[in-house]
């Protein structure tokens, strides 16, 4: 055990002085392969956080939406609908909402406008106040007992007193957030009573979502039924292909790690398979030469990993992806900016290494044991 | 004791550039003695010292240590021969580029397990024993051919073999160092090791302490005295 424990030693020790001897090569071998861990890292990382963000969206959202619809566009629900809903089997609660977005030239940002159901008694909010989330109150400075100000399009200001900022667990539920009371809401958009902009249903038995979809369709049949599932689908199918564009789009860079991967490891030099010869000559077997070269692949290969990494998390849960952003997010750029909420997951660590450091560690592997199994003499001639 | 029955050694068989290096070669190495392999460049004294040291398989015939047959052995089992039979000094000595003299001493050890301070004393000790001591630290690149072979001669021995084998080597050597090595080869001899030695230098093949002279042409043994 002892001496299995001293060999592993000697040949990491031998694999460190072997890297120590070509530095500027396997510095800049580590830099590109720090850089692509990084790259790729990036984007599913920033993939992985969106789609977390969605599904937390989607939890705190209703499990049936009922718009109603004219010509294929979402236009506003009337207090008929909601009575016509009321009484479905299977419905444990209705509720017509009130939400609507706001460009603000002031601050160069969208917000959402929403009035707080009245089952959410946490965020309630009086007349004259508003609970705004984090990304608003960093675009206008706001803190609770401030002033916000603002302005619809058709000129009609809402002057209202910050009661509270949300917190930042799930900026991109709550980023772009103003909650306000349903009068001041009807009074800055112009809003007569008895509409609503859509009718969220919540149901008994969550697997009846869909039949109870389907009841509700009935009833109404100028509206849509947008279920969570539907919902969820769609956000991952629009976050999902994003991302695989954008690995589509580093896939050159990476191609061409690849080709230097194999290229250094599969191409060994003639002084690479002659010092493979010696070793063997003198007596190492061929699962040391294998072991002292993984050493070799494993230290380039975890310190590459462990760079790129880092990087890639700092770059996107503190600079919110700046590098990749745009192409990840595409039109639905969302405003104001948001930060994502850190968090790392074993199973994306796990697929980024077998992205990453698989594919380097077989192309020595291959290579290596194909020279170290040939006789000593068969490999320096 | 190592013995070789109808040896041979063909290389690209089948193939148009088709070579016989070594035609039946049946020899017998004994211990504690200097063998000395002699002949002209090409007859195949190098190739069939890879033979005897296990760093090749011949092509056909066979090869014992000490009545095992080892040529049929796999590649593991022979690795495990040659580790614990031989210790070898190449023509151009095969020390790594780049790593300390002390470090290309103990790489034939590396893979054995031992403890490190035992293992870096024994390598150091031979270095002195060799007046490398206050070279151990020195890139071998920095080393002089002497020097560069008497490190060579100290990784051969770190693992105490009971064969050491030397490929030319006096080659690129000077009259001093020379002397320098056959001074070695004595001191070897004395300690009970069996040395075989390729070389077709006068200065080795004519030295007092070679035992047994064999010649070679065209990969025949011609001669074999005594």
């Amino acid at each position: 055990m002892r001496a299995a424990l001293e060999r592993r030693r000697h040949l990491l020790d031998f694999a460190v002085r072997s890297l120590a001897r070509r530095p500027a090569k396997n510095l800049g071998l580590t830099a590109i392969y720090a850089l692509i861990v990084f790259v790729v890292g990036s984007v599913m990382l920033y993939g992985a956080a969106i789609r977390r963000e969605a599904t937390a969206i989607l939890a705190s959202g209703p499990e049936i939406a009922a718009q109603a619809m004219t010509m294929g566009r979402h236009e506003m629900s009337r207090d008929a609908d909601v009575a016509a809903l009321k009484g479905l089997r299977g419905v444990r609660r209705i509720e017509p909402r009130l939400w609507g977005y706001l460009w603000d030239s002031a601050g160069a940002a969208n917000y959402t406008l929403m009035v707080p159901p009245a089952s959410d008694g946490a965020h309630a909010v009086a007349k004259g106040e508003a609970i705004v989330g984090e990304g608003v109150a960093r675009a206008r400075k706001l803190a609770p007992g401030k002033m916000l100000f603002l302005v619809s399009p058709a000129g009609k200001f809402l002057k209202t007193r910050v009661k509270a900022v949300l917190s930042s667990e799930s900026a991109l539920v709550s980023s772009d957030l103003v909650l306000v009371e349903e009068s001041d809401f009807r009074a800055f958009f112009d809003l007569p009573p008895g509409v609503w902009t859509d009718v969220a249903i919540t149901v008994t038995n969550p697997r009846e979502v869909g039949t109870v979809a389907e009841k509700a369709a009935l009833k109404l049949p100028g509206h849509r039924f947008v279920t969570r599932s539907d919902m969820a689908r769609t956000a991952e199918a629009l976050f999902s292909w994003r991302e695989g564009l954008t690995l589509a789009l580093v896939a050159g860079a990476i191609l061409a790690f690849a080709l230097l991967a194999f290229d250094k490891a599969s191409g060994l030099s003639a002084e690479e398979k002659r010092e493979i010869g010696i070793l063997k000559a003198i007596g190492w077997e061929t699962r040391d030469v294998i072991a002292a070269k993984l050493f070799e692949g494993g230290l380039i290969s975890g310190l590459a990993f462990l760079v790129g990494v880092v990087a890639a998390w700092i770059h996107v849960f503190f600079f919110s992806a700046g590098l990749f952003e745009p192409v990840l997010k595409g039109w639905a750029t969302l405003y104001p900016r948001f930060p994502l909420a850190p968090t790392l997951d074993a199973l994306e660590l796990a697929t980024l290494g077998m992205l990453t450091v698989l594919p380097y560690m077989a192309a020595i592997l291959v290579p290596v044991w194909r020279t170290a199994s040939a006789d000593p003499d068969a490999v320096m001639r | 004791m190592i013995t070789l029955e109808g040896v041979t050694k063909i290389f690209n068989q089948g193939r148009h550039n088709e070579v016989a290096a070594v035609r039946g070669v049946d020899l017998t190495i004994e211990d504690g003695r200097v063998t000395v392999l002699r002949g002209p460049s090409g007859s195949g004294k190098t190739t069939l010292l890879t033979i005897v040291g296990c760093l090749a398989r011949p092509t056909t015939g066979r090869v014992r240590i000490d009545g095992e047959m080892v040529s049929g052995l796999p590649e593991r089992f022979l690795t495990e021969v040659r580790r614990r039979t031989f210790g070898f000094v190449f023509q151009k000595f095969n020390l790594i580029r780049g790593l300390s003299a002390l470090d290309n001493v103990v790489l034939p050890a590396l893979p054995l397990g031992r403890t490190h301070r035992p293992l870096i004393e024994r390598a150091q000790a031979l270095l002195d024993h060799f007046g490398l001591a206050d070279r151990a630290g020195l890139v071998v690149e920095h080393l002089s051919g002497g020097e560069a072979q008497r490190v060579a001669i100290a990784r051969a021995m770190i693992n105490d073999p009971a064969v050491i084998i030397a490929d030319e080597p006096t080659a690129s050597l000077d009259g001093e160092r020379v002397a320098q090595f056959l001074a070695i080869a004595e001191d070897l001899k004395r300690s009970g090791k069996t040395v075989l030695i390729t070389s077709h230098d006068p200065r080795i093949t004519e030295a007092g302490l070679v035992d047994r002279l064999v010649t070679m042409a065209d990969g025949r043994i011609v001669e074999a005295a005594p």
